[in-house]
């Protein structure tokens, strides 16, 4: 692996490589000195053109815990900005040396396009509404914690999946691992020709949940919706909202993930979330240990 | 008095149906002869050896930016690439700035075109003031000072009394009315088109009914008014079929293609490159299909290149920040050359959408090879092999959707008027 | 997935030639006397275990400690705390060339605090190993001593570093390899190849 662009580029084979790492890296986080030498004098430049702060945070930690110097440019605190070309963006961080540069961008394709302009490989912390790999990555290996293996799983993604990067990540990752993917959401955010994706559109909670082992409910996220993609935030919740009642319909046993941050009460209620079956916070955890993996292996070259 | 003999070239005059080896001999700015020699000693004699004679290509839809945004391209670097691709007549479209919407600016360009063109300039003159939708430009001024069609181009007219009326008034002064079919609202957002790969990318999508919605209200406003209108860059079946239908009905309505569509689709887009972003954008392959039987029985009049420069620095951002559009007069004729290659079109067939159907669209002068007529012609070598390299064409934008490609047949000489507005050099530059 | 698992982990070779070619320097017997004579040496110079533990080093070191251990602990009575540490992390050519072996999980179930640690590995060469795994405990506390036991010594150190306990000195060249393998029969050997 070069990059670490989307799991559409990904065999199998790299995304068990990917997990199979990361399990050594969970182990660093749980110890008293949580850090390793691997990547001592190396540089990660977490470009993040698009607020986020857990996404950021995880990958920073994850660059210190293998003793890398992480350094964050962020839009507001660079120079970095709308007017500039990507030529001159990959120019500008080339300049600052980086080993590796992690880029999240509101816009699909700015990784890829910037990763043909430099020299570093680069890590697409989310871009747009195209992937969101890392996290893909650590929702497979949480789900791997509790289940095994996810082969002949029946993992139900529900939300807005037009817009979600964490959605197609997902997608294309657990089918990768051999599980069965359902997305469902209103028909409104719903992109056209998903099913090419390898997935079974559903257009109702109770058609999606029914059976699932797995349930992973996508952010509603207001501020990306450019249309009246759906009419209330109530109606929302009462139709695709996960709760007790409705969570009853998957398996007795199913997991439920979320990608965070949660809106409670809107597309997962309070007391669900809070829950046994969800493993929002083990997410959380195994974040880091995947972004260190991923750091890990793609500071080696192209082995 | 300059007397030029082409002898030994393959002659392809739609307009007559001529197809066979022969000599065309030119004087001064017209033709003299077709087929055989006229009388009187050539200054000089080219030896065609076998290659292809045609009528120079008339460009319906192309983007010259001047007067404003000359760092994209002028009325002469445009030109000469337009000359480059074996085009000797070009309808720059009104999007300039200022926009092209009063007289003044038409004569403009006119004189312009006159000081600087190497391929003769037809303007296109705005449809409504400022391509605002609103209020109709003055037509019959624009008319009178030289505009052959009127377009909004991409700043469609969503009004449709607005359309309406535009396209009763320019029926009165009889011109077309040129229509970029895309429902903007529709639209929305939309870079690409809404299929499985825009989804894959997380690209907004834009589905081909917001450009057959709009023409099939367009072609219903044709059949009211009885006015001439011309479909734009048709990208999409439908639009296909609703154009074959109206045309069956008897509606006057002629269209265009782009070379991109006819060749490329939306998985083009899968690598993030906006020099794959244009509007209307690449669509699926079933929707490539129906082009290239649309181009080959008739239905769509003509290839039209839509050529429109943005300089590097421009498409070189995020993908939904790039402007839409990409240069074309360098890469039509080989990318239309693979329907010949195909089978889909005849050599005779090609010169037609390429050069004599777009002339008789906007009946212009031009586009056939007949005695007495502008000595507008192009030599072309059919099988010649290139390699499109952005440094090495003669646009001054570089946004073409073929960089890197090999592509297959070249303009080897352009005549306008009778004086050599493109030959291609030693190895195989300008 | 699994994390890995020591005990099928343990002694497997790379190649094919490692896993039957070669010299075999130390058969099952000769390996049971060495891994006995060790732990005796252990406790001569840890006298009752007192705060003794083994980590072995991954992977070699783990069928190597597990035979120590099952000795000390009848010597001494008791079971002896045993942890696996993988050095991946800390292989100085990792850090400096960044070649990228897969990295297995390390097992740390208790404090080395004050301990007296013996680091257990099947063969002793440059020293590099011995560097990394030091450097790895160090992670985990601050031991009273860190003592190093191995059942071959091979030679060639390329470090300062001393052997405290070891089975058997095998003088090799520096192109040759020696590996720790089971053998179909699942008994263990020592190989040079």
């Amino acid at each position: 692996m070069r990059h670490l662009l989307g799991i559409e580029e990904m065999s199998r084979a790299d995304i068990e490589r990917v997990l199979e790492t990361s399990e050594a890296m969970l182990e660093i986080s749980q110890r008293e000195i949580k850090r390793v030498p691997t990547l001592r004098g190396r540089t990660v430049i977490n470009v993040f053109l698009e607020a986020s702060t857990r996404t950021r945070v995880s990958f920073e930690i994850a660059a210190k815990r293998l003793s890398a110097d992480a350094i964050n440019v962020t839009r507001s605190g660079s120079s970095l900005s709308k007017a500039e070309t990507l030529a001159d963006m990959a120019r500008n961080l080339a300049a600052m040396s980086a080993d590796v540069l992690v880029v999240r961008d509101s816009t699909a394709g700015v990784p890829h396009m910037l990763a043909e302009r430099v020299r570093v490989p680069v890590v697409n912390a989310g871009d747009g509404c195209h992937e969101h790999p890392t996290q893909a990555l650590l929702d497979a290996f949480t789900l791997r914690q509790s289940l095994g293996s996810l082969e002949n799983r029946v993992i139900a993604i529900v939300g807005d999946i037009s817009h979600s990067r964490v959605a197609r990540s997902d997608i294309h990752c657990f089918t990768k691992l051999g599980a069965e993917v359902r997305v469902a959401g209103p028909p409104t955010m719903m992109p056209a020709g998903i099913e090419a994706l390898g997935v079974k559109p559903c257009f109702s909670l109770e058609q999606a949940l029914a059976g699932a082992d797995v349930i992973v409910m996508l952010r509603i996220q207001q501020e990306r919706l450019d249309g009246a993609l759906f009419p209330s935030i109530r109606e929302y919740a009462r139709t695709f909202g996960l709760t007790q009642r409705t969570l009853a319909l998957a398996k007795p046993d199913a997991i439920v993930l979320h990608p965070g941050p949660i809106n409670r009460g809107v597309e997962i209620a309070s007391d669900v979330a809070d829950a046994e079956p969800s493993r929002i916070l083990d997410q959380v955890t195994n974040g880091v240990a995947v972004r260190m993996a991923v750091l890990y292996l793609l500071t080696g070259g192209a082995n | 008095m300059s007397r030029v003999r082409i002898q030994g070239a393959r002659i392809l005059d739609p307009a007559t149906g001529r197809d066979e080896l022969g000599t065309v001999d030119l004087v001064d700015d017209r033709i003299e002869a077709v087929g055989r020699e006229s009388a009187g000693v050539p200054d000089q004699v080219i030896e065609a050896g076998g290659l292809w004679l045609m009528p120079g290509f008339v460009d319906l839809h192309a983007h010259l930016r001047e007067p404003g945004q000359e760092y994209k391209e002028d009325i002469e670097t445009g030109t000469r690439a337009a000359a480059a691709g074996g085009y000797t007549t070009v309808c720059c479209m009104a999007n300039t700035d200022p926009v092209n919407d009063t007289p003044a600016v038409t004569e403009y360009i006119q004189r312009r075109a006159r000081d600087s063109a190497v391929t003769r300039v037809r303007v296109i003159a705005a449809a409504t003031q400022g391509l605002r939708g609103e209020i109709m430009s003055e037509m019959a001024s624009l008319a009178h000072a030289g505009a052959v069609a009127f377009s909004d181009d991409g700043a469609v007219i969503m009004n449709a009394a607005v359309m309406r009326r535009v396209l009763e008034y320019a029926r009165g002064i009889g011109r077309p009315v040129i229509a970029h079919c895309e429902d903007l609202h529709l639209r929305g957002s939309g870079v690409v088109h809404e299929g499985a790969h825009a989804t894959c990318c997380g690209l907004p999508g834009s589905p081909a009914e917001a450009e057959t919605a709009m023409v099939a209200r367009d072609l219903e406003l044709a059949r009211l008014t009885g006015a001439h209108l011309h479909v734009a860059h048709v990208s999409a079946a439908r639009s296909v079929e609703l154009i074959r239908e109206a045309k069956a009905a008897g509606v006057r309505v002629t269209a265009e293609v782009t070379p991109h569509h006819l060749s490329l689709t939306d998985e083009a887009v899968r690598g993030f490159d906006t020099n794959f972003k244009m509007a209307p954008p690449l669509r699926s392959a079933r929707d490539r299909e129906a082009l290239r039987e649309g181009l080959a029985d008739g239905t769509l009049d003509c290839v039209a290149t839509d050529h429109a420069p943005h300089a590097l620095y421009e498409k070189d951002v995020e993908f939904t920040a790039a402007p839409f559009g990409v240069v074309g007069f360098e890469t039509a004729l080989p990318v239309a050359l693979e329907l010949v290659r195909e089978e889909r079109l005849t050599p005779l067939e090609l010169a037609d959408r390429l050069a004599t159907r777009p002339a008789r669209v906007l009946g212009i002068p031009g586009g056939t090879l007949e005695p007495g007529g502008p000595a507008d012609l192009v030599l072309v070598d059919p099988e010649r092999v290139w390699k499109v390299d952005g440094a090495r064409l003669t646009s001054r934008s570089k946004n073409s959707a073929f960089l890197g490609r090999e592509l297959r047949g070249r303009a080897l000489r352009t005549w306008v008027g009778g004086r050599i507005a493109f030959a291609l050099g030693e190895e195989g530059a300008p | 997935m699994s994390p890995a698992d020591p005990q099928h982990a343990s002694a497997t070779a790379a190649s094919t030639a490692e896993a039957t070619g070669g010299r075999v320097v130390l058969d099952a017997q000769g390996i049971q006397r060495a891994t006995t004579r060790i732990a005796h040496e252990i406790l001569e110079r840890n006298p009752g275990a007192e705060d003794l533990c083994l980590v072995a080093i991954v992977r070699g070191g783990q069928p190597v400690a597990e035979l120590v251990g099952k000795q000390l602990a009848e010597l001494a009575g008791r079971a002896v705390p045993a942890g696996a540490l993988d050095i991946t992390l800390y292989r100085d050519d990792v850090v400096a060339r960044g070649v990228r072996p897969m990295p297995r999980p390390t097992r740390m179930p208790f404090s080395v605090e004050g301990k007296r640690v013996v680091l257990v590995d099947d063969v002793m060469f440059t020293g590099r190993t011995v560097r990394a795994a030091m450097d790895a405990v160090l992670d985990f506390g601050r031991p009273a001593a860190i003592q190093v036991a191995v059942l071959v010594d091979r030679g060639h150190r390329e470090l300062p570093i001393k052997v405290d306990f070891v089975g058997k000195n095998i003088p090799t060249s520096r192109v040759e390899r020696v590996v720790l393998r089971a053998r179909p029969d699942g008994e263990l050997e020592v190989a040079v190849v």
